[in-house]
């Protein structure tokens, strides 16, 4: 692969680069803007970060799990008349207030069953099937672009980012860099090699654009690694020469019991969230005014209260639109109320709005793309599902 | 050095220890079904590592000291001072050193086993049936699971595995079986006062997930009233206190009365009708096919020959679920013998098969251990869900954790010195299979040390 350094090289610095894809540079308006996934794997409960607290059937269906209206001790945020945000996301509720968050509930993929791992393999994979295909819609909707590049945050690539787009990853190390004489020698060695010689070109590029940022990792998977992830995705993007599309992956979501109280972990988690996408906006700098940070989860969970005081697998939940580009201070939802004859199967939460409007969207308007990849080839067959209209200025 | 004993020390073994490739070269098939029928041996690193009972003893002691911080840290706050430590963070603090203890005689173990084989099967089979720390609830016993559930029945059948599984106190608290309990349950005033977690009705966690993914599989014909339904046929199925620390069927908590799963009734009383089920669960042709295409895919290749699971799913029915003849079947799969490297090794096969490799890596603690598999993708014990670790290559082959490889190797080559002639050892453990460029590679290195590194960073070093 030649690398945006090794092209600039090659040209000396002459300004004569801006036809070639993938130099940021020299790119076109478009391609200043920034993409940011954020996937919440084991499935997020929707009414649990944005309770609908003005549903009539809200609080007795919930029991415990009912987070109080606004202006109550220990209540939600308050959203607008009819939702709230969770006590935790402060910093959420400030961007929402700057108009730089959009609320949508009642949102779900194509997935109508209640297996992670097939609804998480079909969000990403974005054929409306489990395993439809081995590539992410991500990386296709990237090699579909203008030569924008991809950067997952952690050691792998999760599925979303996966296929013919080349893409890198990054995640801070304890161990010491290696030799660049022995890197020299590897490049020869990996050079034809039809799993590795993308990743360690990439790999390549990724340490040269942290050069300098410092790279000692935090051992564990701790709060300071989810802020240190997110600070550096932060800083990938601002870079004139960084990628344009970063995910970050964050498990833990599943939370079949014990979801209230100050120390569970989905208090854990939200606050970790909250605090993440506050991280990643300072990072950004001035180029979180070209940026859309998605964060979306497999699945939402039961409208009611389980047996543990937590909620099993269930169907609709929650997205969450960040960012400057976002058209926000508003919670987009065709509620379809909590009702029992409102619910899916008489449990979950009804879909209303399809993940894939908003994902076609945020590709629209972040990496320019036209309805007819988005609809042939991003998101194979799915004319049906037109981008949401108005999310993004 | 023939192929077949690349492909058996290799893609069935965890790399050439030395000598190895060379045992193995003289009948590479038989070598390995030997492992798949013999008794495990005596691992003195496991033997002195505590029983889930002991660990169970400790955790409630555990959960008072939580409370009293979480008492405390509330004060702090109201009173503005900092609060200088999460409390998950503590309760890291306080366990982490068992895991790491867990984690070291683990690879201690697999760096030396003489029946690398059989260690596989171990790690394939306690994937399949996946426990994890990312649940921070099960900090204390995620080590003893497949010391107490899995080891033991790897030369035996399917069904026992499954029951050993599903009542693991690891198991019951990960998947919050110990928090399903019959709809309409009042927890015991002492659940109040500790603050312990209340139940009073369902949890299908479990449930759904042995039908998912440890029997039937996805597609394997359940619905979502099979799983309510089998949640209410396993509460009951729980974990006991202090004076009992360790499996137990409470019949107070258990929802009785007969049940219909998959269209059979199940009359049984008690604890008997959550095993019938699971009996009946071990022997639905579902379950073979599942289990036929995970081992496939985890020995074999990443598209699983159909062919190959064919074979397996059938000696699975044929043998009543006997993983030995399940695991011969596997290595009658002529697909198995075919493409030399077809899969990237996952991190810890990565791992193992350096320390197999070189002796002199052993040296290194298990708290280093433990970080290179972290910064690799593959922190020991904390798999990301219930599905455990993936296994296609592409999984393991981002930018960032091939680098992180390639660091490993440069340490490693360091440790080992000038003492090892890495031209040597890539012939030692590949054979035939070392590329013309990468054997080149190493003869032109600068150094030894930079030959070493280049081997254990080389493409074929990377696959199995």
């Amino acid at each position: 692969m030649v690398t945006r350094r090794d092209a600039l090289k090659a040209l000396g610095g002459l300004v004569a680069v801006a036809g070639l894809p993938g130099l940021a540079v020299a790119a076109a308006p478009g391609t200043e803007r920034r993409l940011v996934f954020v996937f919440l794997r084991g499935g997020l409960d929707g009414l649990s970060a944005v309770p609908a607290y003005g549903d009539p059937e809200f609080a007795g269906k919930r029991g415990e799990l009912a987070i109080a209206s606004p202006g109550t001790t220990g209540g939600a945020l308050k959203l607008d008349g009819m939702f709230g945000l969770s006590p935790f996301l402060v910093e959420l509720h400030k961007l929402y207030e700057a108009k730089e968050l959009a609320v949508l509930h009642a949102v779900a993929s194509p997935y109508r069953e209640r297996s992670h791992f097939d609804a998480q393999n079909l969000l990403e994979n974005g054929t409306g099937r489990p395993f439809g295909r081995e590539a992410g819609w991500l990386n296709v909707a990237l090699a579909e672009s203008a030569g924008a590049s991809g950067l997952a945050l952690g050691p792998n690539v999760p599925l979303v980012l996966r296929g013919p787009a080349t893409v890198s990853s990054w995640s801070p190390s304890v161990l010491p860099a290696p030799d660049p004489d022995l890197l020299e020698r590897l490049a020869q060695l990996y050079r034809n090699d039809p799993l590795l010689a993308k990743p360690f070109a990439a790999a390549r590029e990724a340490q040269g654009l942290m050069e300098g940022e410092g790279r000692r990792g935090m051992a564990g998977g701790g709060p300071q690694a989810a802020a240190q992830l997110a600070k550096a995705a932060g800083t990938f993007l601002a870079k004139r020469d960084g990628p344009r599309v970063a995910t970050i992956d964050f498990g833990g979501w599943d939370t079949h019991a014990n979801q209230i109280g100050e120390y569970s972990p989905l208090t854990r988690n939200l606050r970790l969230l909250d605090r993440g996408v506050a991280t990643l906006k300072s990072a950004l700098g001035p180029a979180w005014k070209q940026t859309a940070v998605l964060i979306v989860t497999e699945f939402g969970r039961t409208v009611a209260i389980n047996g543990s005081r937590g909620t099993d697998h269930g169907t609709a939940g929650v997205a969450l639109v960040a960012g400057g580009v976002v058209r926000g201070g508003r919670v987009i939802a065709d509620w379809p109320g909590l009702s029992d004859r409102a619910l899916h199967e008489s449990r979950d939460l009804r879909a209303t709005l399809d993940l894939r409007a908003v994902f076609k969207a945020a590709l629209a308007a972040q990496l320019g793309l036209g309805e007819a990849a988005l609809e042939t080839k991003v998101f194979p067959d799915s004319r049906g599902v037109k981008p949401l209209e108005g999310l993004f200025a | 050095m023939n192929r077949e004993a690349v492909i058996a020390v290799n893609r069935f073994g965890l790399g050439a220890a030395s000598g190895e490739l060379a045992a193995a070269s003289r009948d590479p098939r038989g070598w390995l079904a030997a492992q798949a029928s013999t008794p495990a041996p005596e691992y003195p690193a496991l033997a002195e590592l505590a029983p889930s009972s002991e660990a169970l003893k400790e955790f409630p002691r555990w959960l008072m000291k939580l409370r009293r911080a979480r008492a405390d840290a509330k004060a702090m706050q109201e009173s503005g001072q900092p609060v200088p430590r999460g409390v998950e963070e503590s309760f890291r603090d306080h366990f982490l050193p068992i895991m790491l203890k867990e984690v070291g005689a683990r690879l201690a173990v697999a760096a030396t086993t003489p029946v690398p084989f059989q260690e596989r099967l171990v790690w394939f089979w306690a994937n399949h049936f996946t426990v994890s720390a990312e649940k921070p609830v099960i900090f204390a016993v995620v080590g003893t699971f497949e010391r107490e559930a899995i080891r033991p029945n790897v030369g035996g059948r399917f069904v026992d595995m499954l029951l050993a599984s599903s009542k693991h106190p690891a198991m019951i608290l990960y998947l919050d079986n110990n928090l399903s309990v019959k709809p309409g349950s009042k927890p015991p005033p002492i659940a109040e006062r500790l603050n312990l977690p209340r139940a009073t009705g369902l949890n299908e966690n479990l449930a759904r997930e042995v039908l998912e993914l440890h029997t039937l599989g996805v597609n394997g014909g359940y619905t979502q009233a099979d799983v309510t339904t089998f949640a209410r046929v396993l509460t009951g199925w729980t974990v006991g206190g202090l004076m009992n620390p360790g499996f137990t069927f409470v019949a107070a908590r258990h929802d009785a009365g007969p049940r219909t799963i998959l269209g059979k009734t199940y009359a049984q009383e008690g604890m008997a009708q959550g095993e019938a089920v699971l009996r009946d669960l071990a022997a639905h042709p579902s379950t073979a096919m599942h289990v036929a295409t995970k081992l496939a895919r985890h020995f074999i290749a990443d598209e699983p020959p159909p062919a190959a699971v064919e074979r397996i799913a059938r000696a699975f029915r044929d043998s009543g679920g006997h993983l030995p003849s399940v695991h011969a079947a596997l290595l009658e799969c002529p697909e198995a013998w075919e493409a030399p490297l077809a899969k990237l090794k996952s991190p810890i096969e990565y791992v193992v098969s350096c320390l197999r490799a070189l002796p002199a890596a052993r040296q290194a603690d298990s708290r280093a251990l433990f970080l290179a598999l972290h910064e690799m993708g593959q922190r020991p014990y904390f798999a990301p869900s219930p599905q455990g670790w993936p296994d296609a290559s592409q999984a393991w082959a981002g930018a960032d954790a091939l680098w992180k490889r390639i660091e490993w190797s440069g340490i490693l080559a360091a440790r080992a010195g000038s003492g090892i002639d890495p031209g040597v050892l890539a012939q030692e453990s590949y054979g035939d299979a070392v590329s013309e460029p990468t054997r080149l590679a190493i003869a032109r290195a600068e150094s030894r040390q930079q030959g070493l590194a280049l081997w254990l960073a080389s493409p074929e070093f990377q696959r199995r």
